[in-house]
């Protein structure tokens, strides 16, 4: 049936919190699981319309690919373990790497961020019922969940999968070069995640602009929200342009067109621009929900409020309009770019994201820092992006990009970013907000152990490939010589990697020890800041029957703690402006 | 509603002298199509939203002393559980799956296309769902 849902009834502050930070008003919240009828079991998860469900769809789905891929890395590690290995055959290996990278960029780090975490938090954090079209959202995860299969079924057809690297660079992945079904599952696969993405996109903004609680103007709605925002206009910019170079590199293949091809007078560099165009604001589509997370998690275990509210905002703003201006710095070697301008703007990239990290530091500076397993996970995203940011700016230089090009040293680079943002932050949101999303703790201990294995492996693991980057090992290859002198280097390498797959099994027995053993979450288990802990865990079908006043961009804590309430100066209200038309349809239902 | 106007609008001039200063440093077509397609993509809702926010009086959540009392009424009309996203999610992955291995899969994938489009029509249209 159609719900219409009223507001959610005010909670004055005097109202004291409970001695432990949790609000003893937000239990009424269970009081709506009883009013909503809809199919159980498998007919609710096929037809479920609710953010939460569909979040945690997005999750589960996303982390069973996230642990297929690093499989997939590990077995490439293994065959790197000795110069000329025979683990795997050059067309298997060509295969491996090409789907480890699609499966982590395309169906993990992406959707598990906007799709499994945001879709979950953004409604909660705005104090919104839902996301505003919950229909197109159910659609987004089914074309997810479609293309997902489509691109895994490539290894079941014959001639394998997709092997041309996750950026099909033409002319190799014309019909001459790459025949066979697995590299049109590939581009049909980038399809419909495409389209996933874009609706996703556009669900976030309508969330975000309309459906937020009264009180939250744009300048409170926490940073991961406002980054989700952020990201979702940069999906909006990038995936369409993505979709119609894959149609396009589609017609080469089957329709004889000669887009990509320099024989029918095509353009093969034009599939580069168009896959950069999409490709970099993709790395920030990638990192910068996980800045998000990160800035939400660190204030509340330093319990102070962020430093430089505005200044995060700001800063993600131009982080997010420079990376669409720097795509060619992916393509300096094509020799047809302009190098000085994709240069400037990929250094002036690091302005920002200095700010960020200033930013960071000085929220935690001078707080009651607590090491809990997201804020470990948090500090390790520092360190570990700022390792891969400061080799980033190194390689915006085009003499040093000329050198180190398609080498390890690239290798090396975009895994420190990618592990530190979604690995990292990304494991530090999920250790963050899972008392939130299933009601119960996961244990401290393994987390720990978690992290600390993440953490040692991380460094073990790419800190050699740059050396053998800058000793000229290129990426891509299935083998080396003995004689070249990489192999103690791709030794510690292979080290480092089943280090880091031999910390996710303490992470897999903490989602089991959970799942047997619960330890009720409460609340408000960290006592936290932003409006989601204000709820139930999990929270009712439709997250809120009570709110906080919306005083700051930290509502909860003023709730929870009224004698440490953040001070806000108000502008004067504007004057009302003379009134012409009712906003009577603002945001449509989907 | 006006920070929402202003920060889209940003993003369109943004793009929209990133694509000018590009254009006249390289003359390269490609990526300055899309530059300038970027800013419109800014522009237009920019616009849309900035022109609105001088009409209409300010909304509870622009407010920053705004009750939670304010937001009283209906918020939106959310539909229930539906079968539909799942059909036309599936009539999506048929539909692709066709350029790949022939039209013996169009039927399948036009009928679930079809019915998704007219069930969920139908379930707007009568208010209600599976």
């Amino acid at each position: 049936m159609t719900t219409t849902i009223e507001p959610p009834e005010l909670v004055t502050p005097e109202e004291p919190g409970g001695p432990d930070g949790h609000h003893p008003v937000s239990d009424h919240g269970h009081d709506d699981h009883a009013h909503h009828q809809g199919p159980t079991g498998i007919l609710n998860w096929l037809t479920s319309t609710d953010h939460k469900v569909i979040g945690k769809s997005y999750m589960i789905t996303s982390l069973v690919l996230f642990f297929i891929a690093g499989i997939m890395a590990l077995v490439i590690r293994a065959q790197l373990a000795t110069p000329t290995s025979s683990l795997v055959s050059f067309q298997t290996y060509n295969e491996l790497f090409t789907m480890h990278g699609s499966l982590m960029l395309y169906l993990f780090a992406g959707p598990f961020a906007f799709g499994g975490l945001a879709n979950y938090i953004v409604p909660l954090q705005v104090g919104a019922p839902d996301m505003a079209f919950p229909r197109l959202n159910a659609l987004s995860y089914w074309l997810y969940l479609g293309g997902s299969i489509t691109m895994m079924s490539g290894f079941l057809v014959a001639g394998g999968a997709a092997s041309f690297g996750w950026v099909a660079y033409a002319p190799l992945s014309n019909a001459t070069n790459s025949p066979g079904a697995g590299a049109d599952l590939w581009l049909m696969a980038l399809a419909l995640t495409g389209f996933s993405a874009i609706f996703t996109g556009v669900n976030l903004c309508a969330t975000i602009f309309y459906l937020r609680a009264p009180g939250m103007t744009m300048f409170r709605v926490p940073i991961f929200s406002w980054n989700m925002l952020v990201t979702a206009i940069l999906i909006l910019i990038a995936f369409p342009v993505l979709f119609g170079a894959v149609v396009l590199l589609f017609c080469d293949r089957h329709f004889g067109t000669h887009i990509f091809t320099v024989q029918g007078g095509g353009v093969p560099v034009l599939w580069q621009n168009l896959f950069w165009f999409f490709g970099h604001p993709e790395v920030y589509i990638l990192a910068l929900p996980y800045f998000g997370m990160v800035t939400d998690i660190i204030p509340v275990f330093s319990r102070k409020p962020l430093f430089g509210y505005k200044g995060m905002v700001f800063a993600t703003m131009t982080i997010a309009a420079l990376s669409t201006g720097v795509w060619a710095h992916h393509m300096f070697t094509t020799g047809v770019v302009l190098l000085p301008f994709f240069s400037l703007l990929s250094y002036a990239i690091a302005i920002p994201t200095g700010i960020k990290f200033f930013n960071w530091i000085g929220t935690m500076w001078g707080g009651q820092l607590s090491f809990q397993t997201p804020m470990l996970f948090s500090i390790g995203f520092l360190f570990a992006f700022l390792m891969g940011g400061v080799t980033g700016v190194l390689l915006a230089s085009p003499p040093v990009d000329f050198m180190t090009h398609d080498t390890y040293f690239v290798v090396a680079h975009f895994h420190q970013v990618l592990i530190g943002t979604a690995v990292f932050a990304g494991f530090a949101g999920f250790y963050f907000w899972y008392p939130k999303m299933f009601g119960r703790m996961l244990r401290e201990s393994l987390g720990k152990l978690h992290f600390w294995g993440l953490f040692i492996g991380f460094w073990v693991t790419f800190m050699p490939q740059y050396v053998v980057g800058l000793d000229g090992m290129p990426r891509r290859v299935a083998a080396y010589l003995p004689s070249n002198g990489w192999t103690t280097l791709n030794v510690i390498s292979t080290v480092g990697a089943f280090i880091i797959g031999a910390s996710f099994l303490f992470f897999l027995a903490n989602l089991w020890v959970s799942w047997r053993n619960p330890i009720p979450a409460g609340d408000n288990p960290w006592d936290g800041h932003a409006l989601e802990w204000f709820t139930s865990s999990p929270p009712p079908h439709h997250n809120y029957s009570q709110l906080p006043p919306i005083r700051s961009e930290r509502p909860t804590w003023d709730a929870n703690h009224p004698e440490h309430r953040t001070i806000v100066t108000h502008r004067k209200p504007r004057p009302p402006r003379p009134e012409v038309e009712e906003p009577e349809t603002v945001g449509a239902p989907s | 509603m006006r920070v929402n106007g202003v920060f889209l609008s940003g993003i369109g001039v943004f793009f929209g002298i990133i694509g000018l200063i590009y254009w006249f440093f390289s003359y390269e077509d490609g990526g300055f199509m899309m530059l300038i397609g970027s800013a419109l993509l800014g522009l237009l809702p920019g616009s849309y939203y900035l022109w609105w926010s001088y009409k209409m009086k300010p909304q509870p959540d622009d407010d920053p002393t705004a009750e939670v009392a304010a937001g009283a009424g209906t918020i939106e009309s959310f539909p229930g559980s539906s079968i539909w996203p799942f059909v036309l999610g599936m009539g999506a992955l048929f539909a692709v799956l066709t350029f790949i291995f022939g039209l013996w899969m169009a039927p399948i994938a036009a009928t679930l296309l079809l019915s998704a489009a007219i069930g969920g029509t139908m379930e707007s249209r009568r208010g209600g769902t599976v």
